[in-house]
């Protein structure tokens, strides 16, 4: 299992490279001189002259990624002009609360989203099936920060159950109940979509499963339905499941952006709307790369968590 | 049922249809209504109310009308969406096509690149283009387009990689026709319903996509506003005039579900696994509609008895009579040949006993299935669970399939057993390892630990006995368990059931299309045709001496080891289809004694003492001699 962790690990290299090369290029695309690019309205003469030093930009092309490959793997993603701040500091403290955010997230379209699927494939045809096929139908087809909004205004201007916003891990403060509090709604808009989608693939990988042989003789040894159902088929399930489970990781990843700035959640996303905005270009490079390698680890997790449930994968 | 279904969602299909035309239609006729100027400020009139006169929407934060601005914005994110899907498809397909048509070393670099452009996050790297691009909605419209794009290609090169290597690509190819004329017509036409299903499917995202980028400041810059932008600028008055979000949004929730609901209509029409109803799951038990009286029991002895079982396979509007009428009974230590031809009827009747069939679309529609005298029809599902594995067992054809891939064999012989015993784990695995000894695999213990795909087809096959051992049953069914082996595996597993059949007083129902097998193992025999018993007696006296034309016809296709003179005769035709079964004798069609007779009503299954033909001229004449 270690050699298999391992080999993944050094599979990863490549893709991390190409990452790498596919952000850089999208960078250069921008048009004129990359040094006033980067700078923006902070391009003073001294400005423009320390960032073509430091970054090599008016290098060739090729020499220009390995100078900026190089110095992110000594941990240097440059800085950040508009905040003034070293662009991994700001990105590291950003992260957590992205994670936190599209963690929950994702542990909730997991658990929702199997067991809706799971449920609504025992029932085909049923009331059960009917409501959550529905129900699916709208969650994959409300926009996520229309929902947010509509979340606030029912939960939290008319009932209160919730704050409105206003989360501020990344600046300190607040206990874990205050964060709990501030994350439920954004959690739950953010695993919407996530949760229609995992569940629509779980009901059909269900339906397949419950088909095979295999389920049968698990019936005529007299297995009862529930162990048949949430046993032996969803086990066999869960290595279609799986996969795809990796690609939602992906979405509320990256999702997450639209639900920060409906809920002012301090998180990644957010940032890079910011810089964007301000065309601070290291920030949104940095940015970019940063959560996408974390992706790509994630995905290595989820490898490792599909040869571990299927004998059948040689590791 | 399940037609019903279908139609249900074809009905969703056509709503969505219509919904999504008259959004099309009214963005597209808006500027011919008389609607406000949607971009006319009026300050006095802000956050009017929907109904507000002369405002149907009322307006917003800068007193424009919501009505033309929703219009116009409705246009705008349909043409983005509509516009981005379609660049999305047209380069993921040349990109696809490509690959899979050159295949090698030009489908490795493309393919490596898709992958690389996959492993972002989407919306991530739709930030990063529109990071390089700058705000604008032309440029977030170039950047869903391109996140899009790999998704395309990757679905678009598989079908091509399929089309590359067929007949009519070939032929084309040595034709003397040109790369570029092949792709144009033969490939691309071939691979256009999947581009369509494709977009279908996506196109409804992408508009999500774009609506979510403006939503974010990165697509229409103001005036221009597109849904997205509308929601966008609305949000800072979420709180105090809630209509002015809740109109742009709505609209996109409808835009999105109507192409959804239209896109998964498109997908199943086009879905041939989905038309024919094979995805349905089969229900814990089979259903059971009896229509006539349950027979009562007649035989005190017998531990399995079914007395004139009917199931039937109700597909659509056909009924598919697949068994019609079967009695059989077993003794204890007593064993049972059921013999016929694929499609007979024979594996039907087998799982019939503890409600197996496959439902939908099985149903039991009659008869009874006695264990020990207790009718199984019907039984609460619970009580047959109860009996399933436990007294009455099943060992199924190919082991492969049938054993549970990802679980180890040890485990699930334990799970056999634990669910009928009150055992601890360890109890239940040391009986498991000894199971596994029973049936003679070697090395039980380590072997317990193996997966099904790491063991042969013959250790399998032993699996699937020692799981019908676990309890220790009264019956056991088998239903064809060494069509998949080859000749001696399946003489040691034959002689293997033979023994415990001996040992432990156990009856068996053997089912299978080979007389071979019969003659072997079996006490009795029953040939079933197109759903039912046409013979039963002896082995030995059927074999020697058949009585009903099809059973002789059967033994003569057997070839004989040393004999030689025969001639081996297949049968001519093949058996009828059981929705459209004719009156008389289901064989007579292929039957070369046939006459009028045999093809006008009910032949009784009759015959005196321990055998019994459903024929009007037996091939022999039977006496009453033997006794069962």
């Amino acid at each position: 299992m270690t050699g298999y962790i391992l080999k993944r690990l050094l599979s990863a290299i490549p893709v991390l490279f190409g990452i790498t090369v596919i952000v850089f290029l999208i960078m250069a695309m921008i048009p004129g001189d990359p040094a006033l690019a980067i700078l923006g309205a902070y391009a003073t003469p001294e400005n423009v002259e320390k960032i073509n030093r430091d970054l090599g930009l008016d290098a060739p092309l090729v020499a220009r990624y390995f100078i900026w490959l190089g110095n992110m793997l000594t941990g240097d993603f440059g800085t950040s002009f508009s905040l003034n701040r070293p662009v991994i500091d700001e990105v590291l403290d950003r992260f957590g609360a992205t994670l936190l955010l599209a963690g929950t997230s994702f542990i909730l379209c997991a658990i929702l989203g199997i067991a809706a699927g799971v449920v609504s494939a025992a029932r085909q045809y049923g009331w059960a099936d009917k409501g959550i096929t529905f129900a699916v139908l709208l969650g994959i087809s409300i926009p996520s920060f229309f929902l947010g909004m509509m979340m606030i205004l029912i939960f939290a201007v008319e009932l209160r159950w919730f704050p409105v916003s206003g989360m501020r891990m990344a600046y300190g403060g607040g206990g874990f109940a205050d964060v709990a509090n501030h994350l439920v709604m954004p959690a739950i808009a953010l695993a919407v979509v996530a949760t229609g989608v995992v569940a629509r693939l779980s009901r059909s990988a269900m339906l397949e499963v419950l088909r095979q042989d295999f389920i049968r003789t698990a019936r005529a040894k007299g297995v009862g339905e529930g162990r048949v159902i949430w046993g032996h088929a969803l086990r066999a399930a869960m290595v279609s499941i799986i996969p795809v489970l990796g690609i939602q990781a992906g979405f509320v990843l990256s999702g997450a952006v639209y639900i920060e700035m409906v809920f002012q959640w301090p998180g990644v996303g957010r940032m890079l709307v910011d810089a964007i905005l301000k065309r601070d270009i290291l920030l949104v490079q940095g940015g970019v790369v940063f959560v996408a390698a974390c992706y790509v680890l994630f995905n290595i997790a989820v490898d490792v968590a599909q040869s571990l449930l299927d004998p059948r994968i040689k590791t | 049922m399940q037609f019903l279904s279908l139609i249900a969602r074809n009905r969703l299909a056509a709503a969505g249809g219509i919904v999504l035309v008259i959004v099309i239609a009214l963005a597209l006729i808006s500027p011919l209504l008389p609607l406000p100027d949607p971009d006319v400020t009026d300050t006095a009139n802000r956050f009017l109310l929907p109904g507000a006169e002369g405002h149907l929407l009322g307006t917003d934060h800068l007193g424009r009308d919501l009505a033309a601005r929703l219009m116009d914005g409705t246009r705008l994110s349909l043409a983005v969406g509509f516009a981005a899907a379609f660049f999305a498809a047209f380069f993921g397909a040349a990109i696809g096509i490509i690959a899979g048509y050159f295949g090698g070393r030009t489908d490795n670099l493309i393919m490596r690149a898709v992958d690389m452009l996959m492993a972002f996050p989407y919306i991530l790297l739709a930030l990063a283009i529109v990071a390089a691009l700058g705000p604008g909605l032309v440029n977030a419209l170039i950047a869903v387009a391109a996140v899009n794009i790999p998704f395309f290609a990757r679905n678009i090169r598989g079908v091509t990689v399929g089309l590359a290597n067929k007949e009519f690509v070939d032929a084309a190819r040595l034709a003397g026709l040109g790369h570029t004329r092949i792709i144009l017509t033969e490939i691309l036409p071939n691979v256009i319903p999947v581009i369509v299903i494709a977009m279908s499917t996506t196109i409804g995202w992408m508009i999500l996509e774009t609506a979510g980028l403006s939503f974010l400041g990165l697509g229409s810059q103001p005036p221009q506003a597109d849904l997205g932008s509308m929601l966008g600028e609305a949000r800072g008055a979420l709180i105090t005039n809630p209509h002015t979000s809740i109109v742009p949004g709505a609209m996109i929730l409808v835009i999105v579900m109507g192409i959804n609901l239209l896109g998964d209509g498109v997908r199943d029409a086009l879905d041939p696994r989905l038309r024919s109803g094979a995805l349905t799951r089969p229900m814990a038990a089979t259903q059971v509609r009896r229509k006539g009286p349950v027979p009562a029991s007649d035989d005190a002895e017998a531990v399995l008895e079914l007395q004139g079982l009917q199931t039937q396979f109700h597909v659509k509007d056909r009924i598919y009579k697949a068994v019609g009428g079967v009695s059989i009974k077993v003794a204890p230590g007593e064993c049972l040949g059921v013999i016929g031809e694929s499609g007979s009827g024979k594996s039907v009747t087998a799982l019939s006993v503890m409600g197996l069939v496959a439902s939908p679309p099985g149903v039991i529609t009659g008869g009874a299935a006695r264990y020990k005298g207790e009718d199984l029809v019907g039984a609460p599902y619970d009580h047959l669970r109860r009996l399933r594995g436990d007294r009455v067992a099943y060992i199924f054809q190919d082991p492969l399939a049938t054993l549970h891939p990802l679980y180890k064999v040890g485990d699930q012989l334990a799970e056999a057993i634990l669910v009928h015993h009150k055992v601890g784990k360890a109890e239940a695995r040391r009986r498991a390892v000894d199971l596994l000894k029973q049936v003679r695999i070697p090395n039980a213990q380590s072997r317990a630990d193996s997966y099904p795909h790491e063991m042969s087809g013959g250790m399998r096959q032993r699996v699937g006995i020692a799981m019908a051992l676990a309890n220790d049953p009264d019956v056991i069914i088998a239903d064809e368990p060494t069509t998949a082996l080859d000749v001696t595996v399946q003489a040691q597993i034959l002689s293997l059931l033979n023994d415990l059949r001996r040992e432990r007083g156990l009856a068996i129902v053997f089912i299978t299309h080979d007389f071979g097998v019969v003659a072997q193992l079996c006490d009795r025999v029953a040939v079933m045709y197109a759903g039912r018993i046409v013979e039963t007696g002896p082995t030995e006296a059927v074999l020697d001496a058949p009585a009903h034309p099809y059973t002789a016809r059967l033994i003569a296709c057997v070839p004989e080891l040393g004999g030689g003179r025969r001639r081996l005769e297949a049968i001519p035709g093949l058996p009828p289809a059981v929705d459209r079964l004719e009156p008389g004798c289901a064989f007579a069609p292929r039957c070369l004694k046939a006459q009028d007779a045999c093809r006008q009503g009910e032949i009784p299954l009759e015959g005196p003492g321990a055998r019994e033909v459903r024929c009007l001229f037996p091939e022999t004449e039977l006496k009453s001699e033997g006794v069962a």
